[in-house]
């Protein structure tokens, strides 16, 4: 067993101190190497005042850092139309809520009077105090209706009602979601154009098949009566 | 050893609110004057229970948890858990996708060696200067990566069968750049340290151990190649497309602090020797395999063990799986966790000073010790 082997083995407390005498390197004047070091820091001190790429600082707040098209911080619901509420692409279908590595979604979907799904939700919260911030709510939604904000600028003095964000403080509209990320919002709405053309060429084609049939029974019988 | 008079014996806790020991790490060193007579390490202040919570959620929900463990290179972490899934669900990786991979994980290669050269030198007591010039390298490829994942540190950028998202325009071409101008800042870190004497006095002959040890104690990565022995998992079990690429492995003969420490130096030409070859044969093609699923993933029941060399060693995720959403079992071989299980024979007779040192070159990050 190994064990056994370790034990067999010379400690090692014995023996580092003097394992390996230093390496004979040729003979340089004490301090050399010291000093290559010193002209480094010299060189960057110098270098700070005066080179552009040295003089990293950003004076925020008045200044800005430009911030990558890809950053991504917490949620956002997008909406399409005017109103937001009722415009939302959500469905409560709660995928992101069970994705969510966390569990900041809480979802509650919304019924009539009668029990049936409005397929829409009542309730959506994203407790942005656990949220993480991983993007994997807006990866698995099949509805394209949550996706990753840009915003950083969230402070707030109250950390629980003030991180809590309701659907009317998530809910973005579409155009928002164009301005922030144009590439991406482009080829979802490209894609959702799509769906839609498919989806009504689909329908009207159902339209058409059942016309036809309908005409087809119709002159069946037509003839049938005619026969007897 | 003589006899020691217990009275006279010095117990000092070393941590776990201290600047050198890398996060919350407690070591109980027992002092006979300046001599350590005795090292206990005491870990887990950070044990965020996650192994546990793995096995509650989905393995895509267990990606961005990755991140967390050793949060100097989140990508290496992504990779290997990446791997291990798709080993335990047979998903093919497309080919861009793994060279994207590949490039992301030697920019973290350079991110983590080169910090390692700026906290190591903190450890020694030159606090600021090198960490600030690693750290303003770093931030270049922080911006890099920002712009490829969404996030400077916390990407989750890996998937079961490829990456989220493919290289932004332009990408390629910035990360080229920077490879580029990359050996100019090796330079002056080299100018900086290598020759300077208080730094071979205070490195040489501290903390070797015999290289049986080391491997009896399953010490992997740097820590094990400045000992001399050839072993990288690039090299002896070729993972993604490794195979490809034209790449040496450094090699130390003692195995002293200041091995450990131009080990690192060196590997990070080798990794800017890769990076050059992937980046000038990236191909065109698909980032994710496209029967990849993220929505209701379900690998067949069996069990895989998937492994890296990330920088800080061998890194690895086991998991079993019973068919459904969620893993049965989940667990990770963390290489920070287990090169500082030899702590205490590395420390046993030198110095305080030297414990110190001894801990910043093992090169630890407590995300991923205490998980």
């Amino acid at each position: 067993m190994s064990l056994v082997l370790n034990k067999s083995m010379e400690h090692p407390a014995t023996s580092s101190r003097a394992a390996t005498p230093p390496p004979a390197a040729a003979w340089t004047l004490p301090g050399i190497g010291l000093l290559k070091g010193l002209a480094v820091t010299a060189t960057n001190m110098i270098q700070s005042y005066y080179r552009k790429d040295r003089m990293t600082t950003v004076q925020y707040p008045e200044e800005r850092a430009t911030i990558s098209p890809n950053f991504r911080n917490f949620p956002f619901l997008a909406y399409d139309g005017a109103d937001a509420m009722a415009g939302l692409r959500c469905t409560a279908c709660l995928i992101c809520e069970n994705e969510c590595p966390p569990k900041c979604i809480y979802i509650v979907l919304d019924r009539d009077e009668n029990g049936k799904s409005l397929k829409r939700p009542k309730v959506f919260d994203i407790d942005v105090s656990v949220c993480m911030n991983c993007g994997i709510c807006a990866e698995v939604c099949p509805f394209d209706s949550i996706y990753m904000d840009g915003e950083y600028e969230l402070s707030t003095t109250d950390r629980f009602e003030g991180l809590l964000f309701n659907k009317q403080r998530l809910a973005r509209s579409t155009d928002y979601h164009a301005q922030l990320r144009p590439l991406e919002a482009a080829e979802v709405a490209a894609r959702r154009k799509a769906d839609e053309d498919k989806k009504l060429a689909a329908q009207a084609a159902k339209e058409a098949k059942a016309k036809a049939d309908k005409a087809a029974k119709e002159q069946a019988a037509a003839q049938e009566s005619e026969l007897s | 050893m003589p006899e020691l008079d217990e009275d006279q014996l010095l117990h000092v806790s070393l941590g776990p609110q201290h600047p050198s020991t890398h996060g919350v790490f407690r070591m109980n060193v027992l002092l006979d004057g300046e001599t350590v007579v005795s090292l206990k390490p005491v870990f887990g202040y950070l044990h965020r229970n996650h192994e546990k919570i793995a096995e509650g959620i989905t393995y895509l929900s267990s990606m961005p948890f990755t991140d967390r463990l050793d949060y100097i290179c989140p990508l290496t972490n992504n990779w290997a858990y990446a791997q291990a899934v798709e080993k335990l669900a047979g998903i093919e990786v497309p080919e861009r996708a793994e060279y994207i991979r590949v490039i992301t994980a030697e920019l973290t290669r350079l991110i983590n060696h080169s910090a390692f050269v700026g906290f190591f030198l903190g450890d020694m007591g030159a606090w600021g200067s090198a960490l600030m010039y690693a750290f303003r390298e770093r931030e270049k490829i922080l911006d890099l990566f920002e712009d490829l994942t969404g996030a400077r540190m916390m990407s989750n950028y890996m998937r079961f069968g490829g990456c989220r998202n493919d290289l932004p325009d332009g990408w390629a071409a910035k990360a080229s750049v920077l490879v580029n101008e990359f050996p100019r800042f090796l330079d002056e870190l080299e100018n900086l340290v290598t020759g300077n004497e208080i730094l071979i006095a205070r490195t040489q002959n501290i903390g070797a151990l015999p290289k049986e040890a080391l491997i009896n104690g399953g010490i992997t990565g740097p820590m094990l190649r400045a000992a001399g022995v050839a072993y990288d998992i690039r090299k002896v079990e070729p993972y993604g497309i490794y195979d490809r690429f034209k790449f040496r492995i450094p090699l130390g003969t003692t195995g002293d602090c200041y091995d450990r420490l131009m080990i690192r130096l060196l590997e990070l030409r080798e990794s800017l020797a890769i990076l050059r070859q992937a980046l000038d044969q990236l191909p065109e093609g698909a980032y994710i395999h496209p029967k990849a699923k993220i929505r209701n993933f379900k690998p067949p029941v069996g069990e895989a063990y998937a492994r890296i060399e990330s920088p800080k060693g061998e890194l690895g995720f086991y998991l079993i799986s019973d068919g459904s959403a969620k893993p049965f079992r989940y667990r990770i071989r963390p290489p920070s966790f287990i090169n500082l299980t030899l702590l205490e024979d590395m420390c046993l007779g030198l110095d305080l000073a030297d414990v110190v040192l001894i801990l910043g070159s093992i090169d630890i990050v407590l995300g991923e010790v205490d998980r």
